[in-house]
């Protein structure tokens, strides 16, 4: 397990040590293959069961999500264990403002939902963070079930039957693409797949898939701007000793209800994304499984590294889809897996490497220093 | 457990009614009768006294005598059940923790309370911070205000840790730093806030004799510099050659308030101190 890890932070110390304009391509580099991925099929990545568009989508759905939650869980310390509340409210702003009771396109929807979970999150952090731990973790476990239990029972919102003609993003049809076929061993343009370029379509996910990419990697700057400042250090401090980082001078009331504020905006967007592929919305999306998911995600990737939970999102959003032939099975291997990860590396897969941000934190101020003496 | 012969207190007191370096000095602090009861425990027991700007004052009493729940009083950790304290002339009141560090009182802890998972460099900026004003919004936009309150906050952060020795130390993670690197960084990541009055919670606990010389000059330079010092500590080596003057406190009442060599000369004190004298009387 941790060669992985020293693969990963080699890498990475490798890559970090390139001059800048390289780094830039490397990075651009990969981030093209990374969007290319539906479009090439790479064999083993490629899931053979379900559509591989599809599950990319899910997958940065989830690292969106778990990007949020580590927010709350890896910076600032408080266990949530009802993020689903925020990624229903999120999905359901959607369903309503554009579907049961108005007309209004995907995209003017989402600020709706964003500052609706936000708003919510917001409610639900004021009275709750001033308890500690446990307590919290019940609070936020209730709400999750609440937000459900009124979907569940509001014939405003659907009730069982949810809201469907949820509306999707609209793109103009520019050009199509064909897809890679490697199932002969050898890659072939397959004519018969198709991808129209930003046509947001029941057919094809693919689209999806690139506005749901673009959205995790927005958030992973500024993810990375916040964490790097002074609220980044408030939220860890706060989590390492709240008296003594209060008595530091750090408000940390107010920087945990901002940190669960942030954390329901990301929710509510990946809500909103996630409504805009499904097209309808009933209360069985947001069950509290969800959650216990989600906390699986940041806990499994190391709490505080966002590549770390970008990459447990990924994990197990795919395996089950890649060994869907397991059916049954999967989920019992799935609890194994967690479990064997408990035992074996409870740090979680990449957990935060701090020697990294001390050296990155150098650089910053270098560059700071070089910034004023231009000025 | 007897309580305080009033006789002693205002003998202790009429010995001499100390003044330290005048009557003339300013008043920083000023505990005005502070009484703190946990249910039925007197923590504090109409405790006042006051400290001076500029000067050192030394906290001592037995364990248990209440020096720790007095600087948590001062700091806001506890509302005191009567009385209060006064700070540059201004009643503390309600205040929350963070608002009175921003108004100038900062303390370290008896048990090393840092942020074990940032670096030491991480843990003096966190005190930096606290006159800093920076948001999320102007930290993702790395508006001028985030650039300007970096740069001072790494300026300041490594200027003290060089003061206290730990420059070589900045990108370490406190946990992994030694106990008596740990301490230090305590005392830096305090003065990151700019405090006008610093409380040192036995900040020599664990140190030897060496270590001991050095932390003495180091308060010492703390204070030329222009801070006020307030230090509880046990060892009375210490508190007798680095303080201007001391406050005894003893089962949860101000005991004996006085110039070091009187208390070094007092006899009730260093009985009442070393607790001998109570199983005799």
């Amino acid at each position: 397990m941790s060669a992985v890890t020293d693969f990963f932070h080699g890498f990475r110390g490798r890559v970090a040590g390139l001059p800048k304009p390289v780094r830039i391509v490397l990075l651009v580099v990969a981030a093209l293959l990374v969007y290319l991925l539906p479009i090439l099929n790479p064999p083993f990545i490629t899931t053979t069961d379900s559509d591989f568009a599809s599950v990319l989508f899910s997958c940065s759905v989830y690292a969106l999500v778990a990007l949020g939650l580590n927010v709350v869980i890896g910076y600032a310390g408080l266990l949530d264990l009802g993020y689903v509340g925020f990624f229903a409210i999120g999905a359901y702003a959607v369903g309503v403002f554009g579907s049961a009771h108005g007309t209004l396109p995907w995209l003017l929807c989402v600020p709706l939902a964003i500052i609706f979970a936000m708003v919510s999150g917001i409610l639900l952090g004021a009275p709750t963070l001033r308890v500690r731990g446990d307590y919290l973790a019940i609070v936020t476990l209730g709400f999750g079930e609440i937000i459900r239990l009124v979907l569940l029972n509001s014939a405003w919102l659907g009730a069982a039957a949810g809201i469907s003609n949820v509306p999707s993003p609209t793109g103009p049809a520019l050009f199509s693409i064909p897809h890679l076929d490697w199932s002969g061993g050898a890659p072939v343009v397959d004519l018969s797949t198709t991808t129209t370029v930003l046509e947001f379509g029941v057919r094809d996910a693919t689209p999806f898939y690139w506005l749901a990419l673009t959205v995790v990697i927005i958030v992973i700057f500024i993810d990375r701007l916040m964490q790097n400042s002074r609220v980044g250090r408030a939220w860890e401090a706060t989590r390492e000793d709240e008296d003594a980082a209060e008595l530091m001078g750090v408000p940390t009331f107010r920087f945990k209800l901002l940190a669960f504020a942030i954390g329901a905006c990301i929710g509510g967007l990946s809500g909103s994304l996630f409504a805009a592929r499904q097209g309808f919305l009933n209360p069985d999306n947001f069950t509290i499984l969800y959650s216990v998911l989600f906390v699986a995600m940041v806990v499994v990737g190391g709490q505080g590294n966002r590549w770390g939970v970008i990459s447990a999102a990924f994990l197990l959003t795919w395996l089950p889809e890649k060994f869907r032939f397991l059916s049954e099975e999967r989920y019992l291997l799935f609890g194994l897996a967690l479990m064997a990860l408990a035992i074996f590396r409870p740090q979680g897969l990449l957990p935060p490497r701090r020697a990294v941000r001390a050296i990155e934190s150098e650089e910053e101020i270098e560059a700071l220093e070089e910034g004023t003496a231009h000025a | 457990m007897p309580d305080t012969t009033p006789a002693t207190d205002t003998q202790v007191d009429s010995t001499g009614p100390a003044t330290g370096e005048g009557a003339s000095a300013r008043r920083l602090l000023e505990v005005d009768d502070v009484t703190l009861r946990f249910g039925g425990v007197v923590a504090l027991n109409e405790v006042s006294f006051h400290i001076n700007e500029g000067e050192i004052l030394g906290l001592i009493g037995p364990n248990g005598a209440g020096k720790t729940t007095c600087f948590n009083v001062m700091t806001g950790v506890y509302q005191p059940t009567s009385g209060g304290v006064r700070f540059q002339g201004e009643p503390l009141g309600r205040r929350k923790k963070h608002e009175i560090t921003r108004l100038g009182i900062a303390r370290t802890f008896q048990n090393i309370r840092l942020f074990g998972t940032m670096t030491a460099l991480e843990n003096v900026l966190v005190g930096a911070d606290a006159h800093h004003t920076t948001g999320v919004g102007s930290a993702v936009l790395r508006l001028p205000k985030h650039r300007r309150e970096e740069k001072e906050g790494y300026e300041r952060a490594r200027e003290l840790l060089k003061f206290m020795g730990l420059s070589k130390r900045a990108n370490e993670l406190a946990r992994n730093l030694s106990y008596g690197d740990q301490r230090r960084l305590e005392i830096a990541r305090a003065l990151a806030t700019d405090p006008t009055l610093l409380c040192l919670d036995e900040p020599a606990a664990g140190f030897n004799p060496a270590e001991k010389a050095r932390l003495m000059e180091l308060i010492r330079t703390i204070r030329d510099q222009g801070y006020t010092v307030l230090l509880i500590e046990h060892d009375m080596r210490l508190v007798m050659g680095v303080t201007d003057r001391i406050v005894v406190l003893k089962s949860a009442r101000k005991f004996a308030e006085a110039l070091p060599a009187e208390i070094r000369d007092n006899p009730a004190v260093i009985a009442a101190y070393l607790g001998v004298d109570e199983n005799a009387s």
